[in-house]
């Protein structure tokens, strides 16, 4: 297991090393990047060839570039001027985890909840709502619904308000616009895991066994299912960035994504360039948790020699 | 009689027999069959069906430019509409808090928008349907991108086998770990924002699904009697992916490329949201819902209206997705996106 | 022959609803199991033993209807029974043993915990310990070696042949009167089978329990049934002791299996298969099934479906060649062999003795594996 994490991890250092490689490689050469953008000031341009050592041959400068990415220090924002990035960053990162985090819960056991369920109703008129309905909410973006909610629930019955995140009503409609999509996504991939299950011999056994069909649920199934489901905590999670980025915009909540979006339409490089890498490095985090998470629920991968 | 009845025949006269079973049916048939019997996807194959040909047809009726136009001195008259069928339909009648916007704007008698008018007098109908237009050229060319790529990959890692396979492999672990909001942003911002990078970063994201579907089918197809037959009498190996391997897997394709597309209309949409996408004054059905987002407290319907547009399409061509996977393989209950 | 069978059917049909249509899975299926005894339901893939175990254990797919038919255990009709008296029947007095032990067992628990579960189940008053002791002593009686070492391993750290002793002791803990066995050794090498199926046989005679035996290979019948039934298109085409389905078998289709069979008994010069594929089962021919594949098919084999054609006590075949207006035919000179030695000594305790398992396997590896010798593969603790 130690080595299996150990591999994940060098493939995760990879994977953050490319990207951040790729992210020199843009201000380096990208029409009004940080390098050569002409509205800057002799001062500033100075700084920056200081700085990032804009003198030295290109490997060197890439080095600089990688131990300052290393020490998360990504320069200086241009519309903000002289705030440091990595500060910006770093004072609205919790409030988007907390977003994320809250939709996960909503939506991860509400989701194995109905996976599970319709598998166990399978092709009954249940089953197939709940399947049109799951559908329905895959089909629907998440800032769609979120401007939906917030017309209906803040608009039209004021019942929550309309933007900011300053209270727990206010966290209610953006978690709800962000969870909804995990609820489908999760149900979705549950319902055909759990239907794989059920086909299997093992639960051919459970039921000759003389277990009752709970039982055989509950003892059987949903641990061989659960398995495959944490592995997507990784997908989910990419999900959640790029969802939680606009439903922040929609909802006005100061978080690292409604920020990346002002970022990318004032093209402030240096934000836009360490919220890339931040975001990078949250999914391998969350990838190589999950991959953890699944190693220590099978038993075949915690203690080696897959089948 | 009785003699006559018991005579050995045995197998030779069999053929009689044979007539009277039904003739086996093909795989596309039988497909077909099971289609046919599930009603909300044969729902949603009329309904993409329609919508594709009426796009089809609007094509020479309504350019893009004409859906972008707009009078700047008559932007008074004509701006904010609400939605007005002309028919005495409640909540259709072109008010707003039971003003009758048309008459207080001074609009021309009979000159009714049934899906209103945007802030610059433009109308929303008109502008949907180009929207469609794009969305859903985007849509279908990203994921042909996908499917030409996605496949080739696959099946070339597949066939190759070995460590060309493992390092492919790698190489897409790698890239599917790459957030998708990451990938997009940093290839839209050198390439200009557009419907092109639009379409570049969709297949940039979208093919990696492809290819792995791909390569666990034709691992399996390629184990079979007869590619392992060809693969001895010689075929050359392009020849066998083409007439042994892709006909064996077309219908895995053929379902992917049906997720795929809806997949690919929600990111347009958001790319769209995200300032990455279909830029002013083109519309798509994400730059539509986008540009009305500051709106919805006063104007509704102009993220209403594209939105219903957009929502009904995913789900249709999910929907009959799902049908075709159920059809192609009865036993599959799902097998994931 | 006074005792009462443990289980009688009788006439059961199943079928199952599709979207293509009604496929008539199993048709006037009957036999009876006594005490003790074993059945052999021997038969090509698809012709319906699943389905018919299955059945008796309340366990088909929610698609199957039992159309007519009648399943008396211990007197009581099954098929009466509600899906409670089934759960406490399945794992206590009717246990099964599955074809492939590498997916049979729960991956994420512990084999222990998997012997226990069904104890526990089925015993209320036990406790956990009990439960432990009694789980693991049943470990010890299928041949796991170094038993309460290997208690908390998962199945994935043993061997096919291990697992299978794993599912063997799972189908015992419950004490069963009829132990259902769905081809347990297919899945399985070679020595490793006949080292399970005397496994089988030794618990038998242990715990007197009624054993059915479901398998597509006549060969490994031999050693192990006393009575088989002979399976076609969802029928049983012909029922005997294993006597009278080896030595003297009447229904063609019989003829084809026992040809097609490697065997150390009987010289035969070259193996043939049964010709052609298994009817559809959404559309059944008019007459007989397996006319369209039979040498011997008559004219009104064709026409109408042959009766049971009763042969002894104890054997019966459908075929119309048994028809009294049929004309004589000759059948294959190996089962005219068969005949032969049939007519020779007569009555079944005359019969040369069955080679144990060499039937089982080709000519070659028959010797070598003809006598196992029980914990042969248990010894070494790397076998697990
Ligand atoms: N749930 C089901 N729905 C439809 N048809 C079924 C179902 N289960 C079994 N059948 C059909 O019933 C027939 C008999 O199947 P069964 O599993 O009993 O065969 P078998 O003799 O056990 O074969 P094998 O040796 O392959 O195990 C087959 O034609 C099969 O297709
Ligand atoms: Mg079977």
């Amino acid at each position: 297991m130690a080595k299996y994490i150990l591999k994940r991890i060098l493939m995760m250092v990879l994977t953050v090393f490319i990207v951040t490689a790729l992210t020199f490689v843009m201000m380096q050469w990208m029409p009004g990047s940080p390098f050569n953008n002409p509205k800057l000031s002799a001062s500033q341009i100075a700084q920056l060839s200081k700085q990032y050592g804009l003198s030295k041959p290109i490997w060197q400068q890439f080095l600089n570039y990688l131990v300052n990415a290393a020490h998360f220090n990504f320069g200086t924002s241009y519309i903000n001027t002289g705030q440091s990035v990595s500060l910006m960053i770093s004072q609205r990162l919790p409030v988007s985890m907390e977003l994320g985090i809250q939709a996960l819960i909503l939506g991860v056991p509400l989701g194995m909840y109905i996976g599970t369920y319709q598998a166990m109703r399978k092709n009954t008129a249940r089953d197939y709502s709940l399947s049109i309905i799951t559908l329905f909410f895959t089909a629907l973006p998440d800032f769609l619904l979120g401007m939906l909610l917030m017309l209906f629930f803040a608009i039209d019955m004021p019942i929550f308000p309309i933007t900011g995140w300053n209270s727990w009503m206010s966290s209610v409609l953006p978690t709800l616009a962000l969870g909804m999509g995990v609820i489908a996504f999760v149900a979705r991939f549950t319902r055909s895991q759990t239907l794989e299950t059920l086909d299997s011999d093992q639960i051919q056994l459970a039921y000759a066994k003389g277990l009752d069909e709970g039982q055989v649920i509950m003892k059987h199934a949903v641990r061989n299912s659960l398995i495959p489901v944490l592995t997507l905590l990784g997908p989910l999670t990419a999900g959640l960035l790029t969802g939680s980025a606009l439903i922040e915009t929609i909802f006005s909540i100061p978080g690292i994504g409604n920020q990346f979006v002002s970022s990318i339409s004032s093209k402030d490089y240096p934000v836009i360039m360490g919220t890339t890498i931040v975001y990078t490095i949250l999914l391998q985090v969350m990838i190589l948790l999950g991959d953890i998470a699944t190693a220590i629920a099978d038993p075949r991968i915690r203690l080696g020699g897959k089948d | 009689m009785a003699e006559k009845t018991f005579q050995v025949v045995g197998i030779e006269s069999s053929s009689d027999n044979e007539k009277i079973q039904k003739p086996s049916l093909t795989f596309w048939q039988d497909a077909w069959r099971r289609l046919k019997l599930n009603k909300v996807a044969v729902v949603s194959m009329w309904f993409l069906i329609a919508i594709s040909v009426f796009t089809i047809v609007m094509v020479p009726f309504l350019s893009q430019q004409q859906a972008n136009k707009f009078n700047p001195n008559e932007i008074a008259t004509y701006k904010d509409l609400p939605p007005k069928s002309g028919l005495p339909i409640p909540g259709w009648e072109g008010k707003h808090d039971g003003d009758d916007l048309y008459s207080d704007q001074n609009v021309p008698a009979g000159k009714n928008f049934i899906l209103g008018t945007d802030d610059t007098g433009r109308s929303v109908a008109k502008r949907v349907i180009v929207g469609i237009r794009i969305s859903l050229t985007i849509a279908i060319v990203a994921s042909l991108g996908d499917l030409i790529i996605g496949v080739s990959f696959g099946v070339f890692s597949a066939w190759k086998g070995g460590w060309i396979d493992l390092i492919l492999q790698r190489f897409i672990e790698i890239l599917s770990s790459v957030p998708f909001i990451v990938i997009v942003t940093l290839f839209t911002l050198l390439l200009g924002a557009g419907i092109w990078s639009v379409i570049i970063s969709l297949i940039l994201t979208g093919w990696i699904n492809m290819a792995r579907q791909i390569r666990a089918q034709t691992l399996s197809v390629k184990e079979q009697d007869y590619v392992l037959a060809a693969t001895v009498l010689g075929e050359r190996p392009l020849k066998i992916a083409m007439k042994h391997i892709i006909p064996n897997i077309s219908s895995t394709i053929i379902v992917q490329l049906m997720m795929t597309i809806p997949q690919a209309i929600t990111s347009e949409a958001i790319l769209s949201a995200l300032g990455l996408g279909v830029q002013p004054p083109t519309s798509s059905l994400g730059s539509m819902i986008n540009d009305a987002r500051d709106e919805i407290q006063y104007y509704p319907y102009l993220v209403l209206i594209p939105g219903t547009f957009l929502v009904l399409i995913s789900l249709a061509f999910y929907l009959f997705g799902d049908g075709l996977r159920d059809a192609f393989d009865p036993k599959s209950g799902d097998s994931g996106d | 022959m006074t005792e009462k069978p443990v289980l009688q059917v009788k006439n059961l049909s199943v079928e199952f609803h599709t979207y293509a249509g009604t496929i008539k899975a199993i048709r006037n299926v009957s036999f009876e199991l006594n005490k003790g005894e074993t059945l052999a339901i021997v038969g090509e893939s698809g012709s319906g033993k699943s389905v018919t175990t299955h059945t008796l254990m309340g366990l088909n797919a929610s698609n199957a209807t039992i159309s007519a038919g009648h399943i008396f255990y211990k007197g009581k009709d099954l098929l009466k029974f509600s899906e409670e008296e089934f759960e406490e029947l399945r794992g206590g007095e009717v246990a099964m043993i599955f074809q492939d032990p590498m997916t049979s067992l729960d991956p994420t628990m512990k084999i222990g915990k998997q012997i226990m579960e069904v104890i526990l189940l089925h015993d209320e008053d036990i406790e956990k310990e009990q439960a432990a002791a009694k789980a693991l002593e049943l470990m010890k009686q299928v041949g796991i070696p170094n038993a309460e070492e290997h208690f908390q391993d998962y199945p994935h750290q043993w061997s096919g042949g291990m697992r299978q002793r794993a599912v063997i002791a799972v189908a015992l803990a419950g004490n069963p009167d009829i132990l259902i066995a769905d081809e347990p050794t297919t899945a399985l090498d070679v020595t490793i089978q006949a080292q399970i199926l005397h496994l089988m046989k030794e618990i038998q005679s242990e715990i007197d329990s009624s054993i059915i035996f479901i398998t597509h290979d006549l060969g490994v019948v031999a050693g192990m049934a006393d009575k088989v039934a002979v399976m076609y298109a969802g029928q049983i085409v012909e029922y005997g002791t294993t006597e009278e389905i080896f030595y003297n078998p009447q229904h063609p289709y019989t003829w084809g299996l026992l040809n097609s069979m490697p065997t150390t008994d009987i010289d035969t010069d070259e193996l043939s298969s049964i010709p052609g594929t298994p009817p559809d089962l959404l559309n059944l021919p008019k007459g007989d099934p397996f006319a369209p594949r039979n040498r011997y098919a008559l004219d009104i084999d064709y026409e109408e479906e042959p009766p049971f054609f009763q042969l002894s006590d104890t054997h019966y075949a459908a075929t119309w060649l048994l028809d009294k207006r049929a004309p004589k035919i000759t059948p294959p000179k190996e089962i005219l062999k068969r005949w032969d030695k049939w007519k020779k000594f007569g009555s079944k305790s005359a019969l040369p003795k069955i080679s144990k398992f060499g039937v089982a396997e080709k000519k070659k590896t028959a010797k070598e594996t003809a006598v196992p010798k029980s914990g042969a593969e248990v010894t070494g603790k790397d076998n697990i």
